[in-house]
């Protein structure tokens, strides 16, 4: 063990993990209306949308991320897309973030009372308002906490766009290591920094839960 | 495709699948054992050695499973722990997975009733045989649904092996692509594969559940 190697490193490792957050954090926003979207499609009352909805469910939780990941890597060239990696990266990490995204608000949207929207209704509310005024934003509420496990979850799972050669922290590390041959500072090295990042983003999650708790 | 390709890589291909198969079942027994005995050394009242296994399981969750096949791979030689691709591949899944399974079996060990525990105590059972006939299975039945997400959960992470080099089936299927050029293709073939298979797994893990739980929704047991 040598930490001059991880001192040295450092820099290039923290601007790395600085991509792998803005990385994450975008495939989480995007994830956000997709899965909001697919929600919302699969309550909508059409069989069509419901289905097509389940379907990219679960795919998108059936496939592994690694499978996704280069099936939109290599298929958007072939529809005549021709991507950088990052782009491709970013979609994969979204479609993927939003069809869990889309069950995390299934599952709130259960936790709203029945009453509420039949209320609405009554009232004479349209469903979009309805949507938009009652629905998503106590289902938001009751789902922060799922969320930002979520974007946890999508922390570690970027470190595979690594492999179609986004220089995130994971590919900035084997870089690093295959130029000083000291693949174990700079993975723990990367294995810290992944980890102060995420209990970060934990506490950030049981500081925001305990503040909606309170009103 | 064309069906000289499947004649071409079908033995590799099955050959994959079989290292993969391979890889989940060992990597889901480890951890399910080194789980097992991390959740029941937490229980154990020293101080220290709740502090060590809590920031193992911290550790292991708190980071990417690449980022810990690389350390165990690659940075394992300069501690003297030289691997082959396999057996790290499979080590790092059950280390990896035990972390999660650990978590699971302290929830259901929370969950069996201290009341049965007491009561098995009084009775006079030794401490092994209430583990093994009165807190094993009240766990198993609360922990299953749970066990068997994270096992499916396992079943993709061994696609991430590869990258290790371990000749799994994904490992395979890039090699045939990159030699056939047809990369689309063998890759679409492979997310519909996947697809079926964690489904299969899902379904066979619910339909195990509900064997398990059979007795719990008769009427007679409803009574908590």
């Amino acid at each position: 063990m040598k930490f001059s190697v991880i001192v040295d490193a450092l820099p290039h490792l923290l601007g790395a993990a600085v991509t792998t957050i803005w990385i994450s954090l975008l495939g989480v926003l995007l994830g956000q209306v997709i899965g909001v979207l697919v929600c919302v499609a699969r309550q909508s009352g059409n069989r069509g949308l419901d289905m097509a909805g389940g379907v990219y469910v679960s795919f998108f939780r059936g496939v592994p991320l690694l499978i996704q990941l280069l099936l939109i890597y290599y298929m958007l060239p072939l529809i005549g897309i021709d991507v950088p990696p990052l782009v491709a990266a970013i979609s994969a990490l979204s479609l993927a973030s939003g069809a869990y995204v889309s069950e995390i608000y299934r599952g709130s949207l259960n936790a709203v009372p029945h009453g509420q929207s039949e209320a609405a209704l009554a009232l004479g509310f349209s469903s979009a308002t309805i949507w938009t005024r009652i629905l998503l934003p106590q289902a938001f509420r009751f789902s922060v906490p799922a969320l930002v496990n979520e974007l946890i979850l999508l922390l570690k799972a970027s470190s595979l766009i690594s492999v179609v050669g986004v220089a995130e922290l994971t590919r900035t590390s084997q870089t690093i290591s295959a130029s000083n041959f000291r693949p174990l500072e700079i993975y723990l090295a990367a294995g810290v920094i992944y980890l102060a990042i995420n209990s970060a983003l934990a506490l950030f999650g049981t500081l925001v839960e305990r503040r909606l708790q309170q009103g | 495709m064309d069906s000289n390709l499947l004649v071409q890589y079908g033995p590799a291909l099955l050959r994959g699948f079989g290292v993969t198969i391979l890889c989940w079942a060992a990597g889901c027994a480890i951890g399910l054992a080194l789980g097992f005995v991390l959740m029941l050394l937490r229980r154990i009242e020293v101080k220290p050695l709740r502090w060590i296994i809590r920031a193992y399981i911290e550790v292991i969750r708190g980071t990417p499973f690449l980022i810990q096949l690389f350390l165990l791979y690659s940075g394992g030689p300069a501690i003297g722990l030289r691997l082959e691709a396999t057996t790290a591949g499979i080590l790092g899944l059950g280390v990896y997975g035990s972390a999660y399974f650990a978590e699971i079996f302290r929830a259901g060990y929370q969950a069996v009733p201290k009341g049965q525990v007491e009561a098995a105590l009084s009775l006079g059972m030794p401490y092994g045989g209430i583990l093994r006939r009165v807190i094993l299975p009240g766990m198993l039945v609360s922990t299953i649904p749970a066990l068997v997400n994270m096992m499916a959960i396992l079943t993709k992470e061994t696609v991430v092996l590869s990258i290790i080099t371990v000749p799994e089936l994904m490992y395979e299927m890039q090699t045939m692509a990159a030699e056939t050029f047809a990369s689309f293709e063998t890759i679409l073939g492979m997310a519909l594969f996947y697809w079926l298979l964690v489904e299969a797994v899902s379904r066979l893990g619910r339909r195990l559940e509900t064997r398990m739980t059979r007795f719990l929704s008769h009427p007679s047991n409803a009574r908590a």
